[in-house]
């Protein structure tokens, strides 16, 4: 389900939160109302933790990951990632990386299998993502924007991308990902999707800008309707008691 | 509104970019513009900056919002002209370019728009109403940029202009009239008079004007229209004025009253030229001046000038009311003269402003001439202009059967038989006579009185006709006074270059043209309102 929420009277959530399939961040704000949002949605699948990424609230920006791995870049204090990896599950590698561009969650947008990254990006960094974070690792503009992770989000199921991004651009780029992809907008006709909604592979959290039209755009391109936590075990067993049988 | 046509124009920045990278001959894969989902309505549509489709875009901004869709105009039907706040009024037509100019200068908050189109929608004249489509632009939401239309009404509200209000005021219901008098047997101060309301625009105001036996009525809207009167006139000749008034109507609940205001002014009687005895005491009190002196000037004091000793003295109007007196012998009774001798006394001296000599001369009365031997000696003050042979214009003392009582108050005054006033320049005239005058002068718009005995219009034509004489020979009298070219005037051959006395026009002609007096008018008009 997509969940419509607002953090102290922004709608941009993608800023203040990152959300994988392993683990959720989530900013130290003013009020609870934000957290206990995700507490409510993820709690008893996922930890929701709360941090702040180099003393600010905007860590959904800042810092990048998938069910593998978190890259935080090198304003991160050692506190901060010391509470990281005390916080999130032990299998999760927390790295991090001293990368020129540290505003990570701009440069880098991924699903747990394939990254796109900001082209400027630094060679080395790049063999940390792909170590890190498991993924293969693609150099990319979306729609003419460098900052990749700003403009599109995806989930291993779909994903949503800038909505000038042109169709031979939309064909390449799920060629890429392996996913369905689709131009559409959040928070009433924004384009920054990234910072505009945070997604995996069974919840999605927009602004509370988002109309039901985006809302239900959201849902059928990350396929949200029947997902379920409990969902994907359901599939693999099928799929399992099916190979048994 | 259903023809308004809205359009919206996103940024066209990478196209130009791609143009650039075409140009350059790289290769470019073809780009296909996707479709979204508008944010609203869910319906498919190009990708905009707003990421929304026109209908929800519109429904969501009105940038015709805040705009004046409704106002109202004062048209004044007499002149068809709009006013432009505060005071100007603008001659235009229906569906005129310069009416389109109006309307949509009276829209507020305009700028906050474009303004990209306006024009004219049919409407009746009589409908009042005045309607302009006006199509704008603006930008919204993520810089895309919304054009719409709407319709501006205008109400026409029917409002007299100033000077057409004027013209229309009944000149039955005046509230103050202004009595002007002067008791003297000619009209030549009022001739002056009237030049001088001209030129200051004093009687601006004024509803009705009404030329009276003895003096002209003027009748005003307003008590403080008929004061200003009054005190212009003070300011330009003697007078003395008392004012009354006549309940029309009262109100006793609201405590108001209307009156009627009346405001008697007499102008002093003594005029240019007059030969005055004073009284004893105002000769006293003017240090023995005269008694037998000659006013050369009235303004608001009167120049006396005694001929025999070339004093002159000013008298304020005050001073004459306290002890008014009447004149000898006024410029009716001038006599014409010949002169036979000159014999200079003094050299030339310069009295208030004019020069005068003292003479002895000889002088004959025209009359006379040729009929008897009756020479008399006398003094003149003009002995700088006269020369043997010429004609001067006189009171003739010796042949006069005054009965002023001041004059038999001084015992043992020895009167001269005649006392020169000016040169006469008759034959002079004579030569020109039937020409026309280099200029004209403008006439104030009255109304005869009928209701007392019929002026006789010849004497009125004569008096006019000395009275521009008089401007001809005496250049100080049109220093006050604007004169207008007379398109009609063309030189003689024979140049005026003997023309001593007559003044040289040219250099006090008024620089406007005769035939353009419309418009100057309206000029004027446009200067009061705008004041």
């Amino acid at each position: 389900m997509a969940v419509r929420l607002q953090f102290e009277n922004n709608c941009e959530v993608g800023v203040f939160s990152k959300l994988t399939n392993k683990y959720c961040l989530v900013a130290i704000g003013g009020s609870e109302n934000f957290y206990s949002t995700f507490e409510s949605e993820l709690a008893d699948v996922i930890p929701v933790v709360k941090t702040s990424i180099g003393g600010t609230r905007i860590i959904g920006r800042l810092c990048a990951g998938n069910k593998n791995g978190l890259l935080v870049p090198h304003t991160t204090t050692d506190q901060e990632l010391q509470h990281l990896r005390n916080s999130i599950p032990d299998e999760v590698v927390v790295q991090r990386i001293d990368e020129r561009l540290s505003a990570l969650g701009n440069c880098i947008a991924c699903n747990d299998h394939v990254a796109l990254t900001h082209t400027d990006l630094d060679r080395d960094t790049e063999e940390i993502i792909a170590d890190v974070l498991g993924v293969e690792v693609f150099r990319q503009t979306i729609a003419g924007n460098i900052l990749v992770g700003s403009y599109c989000t995806f989930s291993n199921k779909g994903g949503l991308v800038h909505p000038h991004t042109s169709v031979e651009d939309l064909d390449e780029l799920s060629t890429l990902l392996q996913v369905p992809l689709v131009a559409g907008t959040v928070n009433r006709g924004s384009e920054v999707i990234g910072a505009g909604m945070i997604v995996n592979d069974w919840a999605a959290f927009c602004g509370s800008d988002t109309t039901a039209t985006e809302l239900s755009v959201i849902e059928s391109v990350f396929k949200l309707r029947e997902a379920q936590p409990s969902s994907i075990h359901d599939e693999m067993r099928k799929s399992l008691i099916d190979s048994f049988v | 509104m259903k023809e308004n046509e809205e359009e919206m124009r996103g940024r066209s920045v990478h196209l130009s970019s791609k143009m650039a990278v075409e140009e350059s001959g790289m290769f470019r894969i073809q780009q296909t513009i996707g479709t979204v989902l508008c944010c609203k309505c869910g319906i498919l549509m190009a990708p905009n900056a707003a990421n929304m489709c026109v209908k929800c875009l519109r429904s969501e901004v009105d940038i015709t919002e805040g705009l004046q869709k409704n106002v109202i105009i004062m048209y004044c039907p007499e002149c068809n002209s709009y006013l432009q706040p505060p005071r100007t009024w603008i001659k235009c037509e229906l569906e005129s370019k310069e009416l389109l100019t109006f309307c949509v200068k009276r829209l507020k908050n305009l700028n906050k728009v474009r303004l990209i189109h306006a024009e004219f929608i049919w409407t009746e004249p009589h409908s009042k109403r005045i309607k302009v489509k006006v199509r704008v632009q603006k930008e919204v939401l993520n810089g895309v940029v919304l054009e719409q239309a709407y319709l501006v009404e205008y109400v026409v509200q029917d409002h007299l202009c100033e000077s057409c209000s004027r013209v229309a005021a009944n000149p039955d219901q005046w509230i103050a009239s202004v009595q002007l008098r002067q008791h003297v047997p000619h009209r030549r101060t009022f001739f002056y008079l009237e030049q001088l309301i001209l030129k200051h625009d004093a009687a601006l105001r004024a509803i009705k004007i009404k030329q009276m036996d003895h003096g002209i009525d003027f009748f005003f809207g307003n008590r403080s229209h008929a004061l200003k009167f009054v005190d212009f006139v003070g300011k330009v000749c003697p007078i003395k004025s008392r004012n009354d008034k006549q309940l029309v109507s009262h109100d006793e609940k609201s405590s108001t009253y209307n009156y009627k205001y009346t405001f008697s002014v007499e102008i002093c009687p003594i005029c240019r030229e007059d030969l005055i005895c004073l009284p004893p005491k105002t000769a006293l009190s003017l240090g023995n001046l005269g008694p037998l002196v000659l006013c050369t000037k009235v303004s608001d004091s009167i120049a006396l000038l005694d001929p025999l000793t070339l004093r002159m003295s000013y008298m304020v109007a005050d001073q004459y009311w306290r002890i008014p007196f009447k004149t000898l012998l006024s410029s009716r009774q001038l006599v014409e003269y010949i002169v036979l001798d000159v014999e200079s006394m003094i050299s030339e001296v310069n009295v208030g402003g004019t020069t005068y000599a003292l003479a002895d001369v000889q002088v004959a009365r025209v009359s006379d001439f040729g009929k008897n031997d009756l020479i008399f000696n006398i003094r003149t003050h003009l002995g700088h202009l006269l020369n043997p042979g010429d004609y001067a214009l006189g009171y003739d003392l010796y042949g006069a059967n005054s009965n002023d009582i001041e004059i038999d108050k001084y015992k043992g005054l020895v009167i001269p038989d005649a006392i020169l006033i000016k040169k006469s320049y008759e034959e002079k005239r004579l030569k020109k006579r039937g020409k026309p005058r280099a200029w004209k002068l403008k006439t104030m718009n009255m109304e005869m009185d009928n209701s007392n005995r019929k002026l006789d219009e010849e004497k009125m034509n004569t008096e006019y006709e000395e009275f521009l004489k008089d401007l001809e020979e005496n250049p100080e009298m049109t220093f006050n006074i604007s004169l207008y070219r007379n398109k009609e005037y063309q030189p003689s051959e024979m140049t005026d270059a003997d023309d001593d006395g007559p003044l040289p026009l040219d250099q006090m002609l008024a620089g406007l043209e005769l035939g353009d007096e419309e418009e100057e008018d309206n000029n004027n008009n446009g200067q009061g309102m705008s004041d």
